[in-house]
C-alpha cells in the first residue's frame, strides 16, 4: 500500500445548531483516516472539535450565528483553526464560568471542561481572543 | 439532522444496567438520566451505564452522567461504567469521575465490582 500524504486544508462553514458540531467532528474524522491517525487519535481530533464548536456555540454570542473551521493537513499532523465572530473571552471569563457551577464534588465540577479537555488531548493549543471574535487553533501529530 | 440515540435497560433483582447508543450529548444525556431516576425512584443504587455502543460523548453528556452520580451518591448507591474507549476513559480520569464511580473493561467485570 502506498501511504500517500494529503498536503492540503478544507474549509468548513457550520451554523451554530443542534448536533452541527458533528458535521465538522466528522469532517476531522475523515481528514485524520486519510492521513494515517489511529483510532485514538482520530477520536481524540473529534472530541477536541466537538468541544470547540460547543464553546462557540454557547458562549460566543456571536450575530451571524456561524463557526469557521479551517483544517490543514500537513505531513505528520492535523490542524484545526475553529473561529466565531463573536464577542470574545479572556481568562478570567472563564475563570468565572467554572466556579460559578454547583456540585457535590469540587473537583468533580460539571461544565466548563471543553477547554480543558481540548488542550490535555492535543499536541499544541492556542486561543486568540478580542473583541472580533475567538479563534482556537490546536495540532495533533501522528507521532503523539 | 437526526442524531440516531438509544437506550435499553435491563433491571435485575440487584442492579440495573443501561446500555446507551449513539451521541451522548445533551439530548440522549436528558433521556439516560430520566431513564436512571426512574430506576433509582424504585429503589436501584447500583447501576451499570454500559457506553460500548457509544462512539462520542461530548462534556455536556458527561456533566449529566456527573448528575446520575450524584444522584446515587444521595442514597449511597454505586455507578459503575464499562465499554469505554481510550479517549473517553482518558476524559473520565481528567474529569475526576473515575473517583466517584468505577471504570471497568465490559460489563461482567462491572457487575462483579458492586
Amino acid at each position: 500500500m502506498t501511504n500517500t500524504v494529503l498536503k492540503d486544508q478544507v474549509c468548513l462553514t457550520i451554523p451554530m445548531d443542534r448536533d452541527m458540531e458533528l458535521v465538522a467532528a466528522k469532517t476531522g474524522s475523515v481528514l485524520a483516516e486519510l492521513n494515517h491517525f489511529n483510532e485514538d487519535q482520530t477520536e481524540e481530533i473529534q472530541l477536541a472539535i466537538i468541544e470547540t464548536c460547543i464553546n462557540a456555540f454557547e458562549h460566543s454570542q456571536s450575530e451571524d450565528r456561524q463557526v469557521f473551521i479551517k483544517y490543514i493537513v500537513k505531513a505528520d499532523e492535523l490542524e484545526c483553526k475553529i473561529t466565531d465572530h463573536g464577542v470574545g473571552f479572556t481568562a478570567e471569563d472563564h475563570h468565572n464560568r467554572i466556579i460559578n457551577r454547583q456540585q457535590i464534588h469540587t473537583e468533580m465540577r460539571k461544565r466548563g471542561w471543553g477547554l480543558e479537555i481540548t488542550m490535555n488531548l492535543m499536541d499544541e493549543f492556542n486561543i486568540e481572543s478580542g473583541e472580533n471574535g475567538t479563534t482556537v487553533s490546536f495540532i495533533k501529530r501522528t507521532a503523539s | 439532522m437526526a442524531n440516531k440515540f438509544d437506550i435499553q435497560v435491563r433491571a435485575e433483582h440487584e442492579y440495573a444496567v443501561l446500555e446507551t447508543a449513539g451521541y451522548l450529548n445533551d439530548a440522549l444525556g436528558e433521556d439516560l438520566s430520566k431513564k436512571a431516576q426512574e430506576l433509582i425512584e424504585k429503589g436501584y443504587t447500583q447501576l451499570v451505564i454500559n457506553l460500548e455502543q457509544t462512539a462520542l460523548i461530548n462534556s455536556i453528556g458527561i456533566s449529566i452522567l456527573i448528575e446520575i452520580i450524584e444522584a446515587l451518591d444521595e442514597r449511597d448507591g454505586t455507578l459503575n461504567f464499562c465499554g469505554l474507549s481510550a479517549t473517553q476513559e482518558r476524559t473520565f480520569r481528567m474529569m475526576a469521575i473515575a473517583k466517584y464511580a468505577g471504570i471497568f473493561p465490559d460489563e461482567k467485570a462491572a457487575i462483579a465490582n458492586f
